[in-house]
């Protein structure tokens, strides 16, 4: 850190990274589209934006992690070569901390810090990480009681992320000079954040550099200097701090109005949404034919609600031809199909106890639902008996759709289905949705993307895992989903 | 395409069962060319019969592994100790409590697979450790039980055992049915349909609504009841029963749901192929005992037979 200030004593900023119209696409989704910043000494960039904005592709561009598929990345060493590519991004002391820990759960503190810290080697680098890794956390962390010997997997969470954290700030034979700090709050008290945000101010005031990615505004204008706002894989807005309200920022996130709110559904709210059918202790309700939205950024506790409610309503003991509530799930792979089955076998499997004939499954009666739900959903195979896998991810999807919709259950739970769905698809989804809640079925439905919140006949927003709102009818808009699902204010301050 | 006969045909060295038959009948050609044919349609009998054994307890293994990775049970060896023991002591020859002895088998079998289910459930251990640990209790309680009484079985049930019908072993009539009916659970029932769920993707299962913990119960009971039949059927062959009667039946019970095709990964499982395994474990000892080796080498040949099969028919399917 000392070392760093050489370079941030060189006059106006020479950036330390120019990103000029970066554009990354994976495949067809275009996670960068064009993108350019610079960041020099001295400098604390606040990156905002939503889920799926391309904040953390920016940052693996930033860091060298991913060739940009087009423009250019360019750092600028302490030496003032100028250069691109991983080697050099380390070579110019650019260090990342991510949200999900990276740190290995079997090895010591001190261990893990070898990984990141390459210069660690030879004799008696053990002794030499205990000192590098201790005096960091000393540094940005004063009081934190963690030993370098400890074992991480005998961590808290929160001391994790400290000892990240304090690794990417440690000196090392490259010294920090840009920090990437994607998320470092998440699991820290607002004490321990504070300790924080003080080091991340003293590191720039001495001509480091920071990137702060954080979905608690309170502390993006607490520290940046300058707020960039990326939406849709671009930056949409950058300006110094000083220049945005909260409201402003939130604004800019989503400034998309949205079309669907009047697509919304043709009979009246009154006319098909009957008695309340749901009601959990955490605060979700739902009542007859009504499609329940769950909101909020991803991770804050939405798929958990929907499983718990789930398995709470559906004992693992007794089956029953009438289950209370079915479930849609979005992570195929872990949570829907069965991957040596075929398509009709997977497309069953939820209404199979009301197939049985003389206690064996029916199989005409099986084919003769299977081939019904084909025609209804339009799964697109030439036979119902091939393998569920060689489908596409969409058809797929359509099977798990089928499966749960086939049941007699009169709640729908819905885990953010229409992940990796194309758009068509999507649609047809939509109308059968819609459809069936006409019939009467009450849909629990969590989504990470807005358009599909806003179709919703009510919704709870999620923020660290308690509702933060509930938001009825035309109350659902973007605005009013983004500003209740951000911290509006610093904890306990 | 060929006419559906030959392409059935044709598709056979597909099914993973075939290669555990093969490997049985060139086993015993060999033997069969040592010997010269003599005493084959006694081999033959007595590969049956003691197939019988392992085919049964194999089938109820089967059904646990299909459940996928960490599930075994290892308690059918002290499972049919027990079973042997406690029904013969109880029907102390008399021909009269043939029925209730088998009935007090099975429920011995009932209660150490509810027992097993029991531990893994509310105390949370994984079922190998389970099954292992409670195995002791149940040889300490044959033990106990049997305090070395060597009582004979009632005459009329030997006679069943030992017995044939039409020149199959009676026991083998009793394993073929027995095997009949499991290929049909698993194929046409409700329940087959939800192991293989569960023995795929657990938690999914559990997310389309199936009892999950309910086939659990019912697989690790259906695998002690097998194994306690076993032991009734082997102790009244065998003219009583032993406490190591089921020792060798552990290894061999997993060794033919392997030979025989079924998925250690899970959710994949087939009947036919835990009767080839069942006859091949027989016919590969048979056979080099006839060629005399040693003990030593019996086992290690054993084992590389065991090795080349599961390497043949998993090479079959990656190609096919």
């Amino acid at each position: 850190m000392q070392l760093a200030t050489t370079a941030g004593s060189s006059p106006p900023a020479i950036p330390l990274v120019a990103l000029l119209d970066a554009r990354m696409a994976f495949g067809a989704v275009r996670a960068l589209d064009g993108v350019s910043l610079t960041i020099s000494p001295g400098e604390c960039v606040g990156l905002i934006g939503h889920n799926g904005a391309g904040k953390s592709t920016a940052v693996n561009v930033i860091n060298g992690g991913l060739t940009p598929t087009g423009g250019s990345v360019q750092y600028t060493l302490a030496d003032g070569s100028k250069g691109n590519g991983a080697a050099v991004a380390r070579a110019c002391g650019i260090r990342s901390v991510f949200q999900e820990l990276s740190l290995c759960p079997n090895l010591t503190i001190e261990e893990t810090i070898r990984v990141p810290h390459r210069d660690l080697k030879g004799f008696g680098w053990r002794k030499t990480a205990r000192k590098r890794i201790a005096k960091a956390l000393d540094q940005v962390f004063p009081g934190h009681g963690i030993e370098p010997g400890m074992i991480v997997g005998d961590l808290s969470i929160a001391e994790r992320q400290m000892v990240e954290i304090a690794a990417g700030f440690a000196e090392g034979s490259i010294p920090a000079r840009l920090v990437i700090l994607d998320e470092p709050t998440s699991s820290l008290d607002a004490a321990v954040a504070r300790q924080l945000l003080d080091h991340v101010r003293k590191f720039c005031a001495s001509g480091g550099a920071v990137i702060f990615i954080s979905h608690m505004l309170g502390e993006v204008f607490d520290v940046a200097t300058r707020i960039d706002v990326m939406k849709d894989g671009k930056i949409i807005d950058s300006r110094p701090t000083s220049d945005f309200t909260q409201q402003g920022l939130i604004d800019a996130m989503g400034h998309v109005a949205s079309t669907k709110a009047e697509a919304r559904s043709q009979t009246s709210r009154e006319d098909r949404i009957g008695e309340e059918v749901l009601n959990t202790p955490e605060g979700l309700s739902a009542r007859r034919g009504e499609i329940v939205g769950l909101a909020g950024l991803a991770g804050h506790g939405q798929a958990e609600a929907l499983a718990r409610y789930f398995v709470s309503r559906s004992a693992g003991i007794h089956h029953t031809k009438t289950p209370e509530v079915a479930f849609v799930a979005g992570d195929r792979g872990r949570d829907g199909i069965m991957p040596l089955w075929s398509i009709l076998q997977n497309l069953t499997l939820t209404h199979l106890p009301s197939l049985l004939r003389r206690g064996l499954v029916d199989q005409k009666a099986e084919d003769t639902l299977a081939q019904d739900w084909k025609q209804k959903i339009g799964i697109r195979t030439e036979n119902m008996n091939n393998p569920i896998l060689s489908l596409s991810g969409g058809n797929q999807q359509k099977v798990l759709f089928a499966r749960s919709l086939a049941s007699s259950a009169p709640i729908v739970v819905m885990d953010d289905p229409m992940r990796g769905v194309d758009v068509g698809t999507k649609q047809e989804a939509y109308d059968m949705i819609r459809r069936e809640a006409e019939a009467g079925r009450t849909f629990l439905w969590y989504s990470t993307e807005t358009d599909e919140v806003v179709q919703c006949d009510r919704a709870f927003v999620f923020r660290n895992g308690q509702i933060s709102a509930e938001l009825i009818g035309e109350d659902i808009t973007e605005e009013n989903i983004l500003a209740a699902s951000f911290e509006m204010h610093e904890e306990a301050s | 395409m060929a006419n559906p006969v030959t392409s059935s045909i044709l598709q056979l060295p597909k099914r993973p069962w075939f290669w555990a038959f093969v490997a049985s009948g060139i086993t015993f050609g060999a033997t069969y060319a040592l010997t010269e044919g003599s005493g084959s349609s006694e081999l033959i009998s007595a590969a049956l019969t003691f197939a019988t054994f392992s085919a049964i307890v194999g089938i109820g293994q089967m059904f646990v592994i299909t459940m996928g990775p960490g599930n075994v049970d290892l308690s059918i060896p002290a499972t049919m100790t027990l079973a042997g023991t406690l029904s013969l002591k109880f029907m102390d020859g008399s021909t009269a409590l043939i029925l209730p002895g088998l009935g007090i088998a099975l429920f011995v079998g009932l209660a150490a697979g509810m027992f097993n289910y029991l531990l893994i459930r509310l105390l949370r251990i994984p079922p190998i450790i389970a099954t292992l640990s409670a195995s002791f209790l149940y040889q300490s309680l044959a033990i106990w039980w049997n305090r070395g009484l060597r009582i004979k079985p009632p005459e009329a049930l030997a006679d069943f055992t030992t017995g044939s019908l039409a020149g199959i072993p009676n026991l083998t009539i009793v394993g073929l049915l027995i095997a009949v009916a499991s290929w049909f659970i698993l194929q046409r029932s409700i329940f087959g349909r939800w192991l293989s769920a569960v023995g795929q993707n657990t938690r999914a299962a559990r997310l389309s609504g199936i009892p999950v913990e309910a086939v659990k119960a019912a697989t690790f009971i259906g695998s002690a009841v097998l194994a306690s039949l076993t032991g009734y059927l082997l102790a009244s062959f065998s003219g009583g029963a032993a406490l190591n009667m089921g020792t060798e039946y552990l290894l061999i019970s997993i060794a033919v749901v392997v030979i025989g095709g079924c998925s250690i990964a899970g959710g994949n499982s087939n009947v036919p192929g835990i009767w080839g395994g069942a006859l091949l474990m027989f016919l590969v000892v048979s056979m080099l005992n006839s060629y005399g080796l040693g003990a030593g080498v019996r086992l290690i040949l054993t084992g590389t037979i065991i090795i080349a099969i599961v390497a043949a028919a998993s090479g079959r399917k990656g190609s096919a």
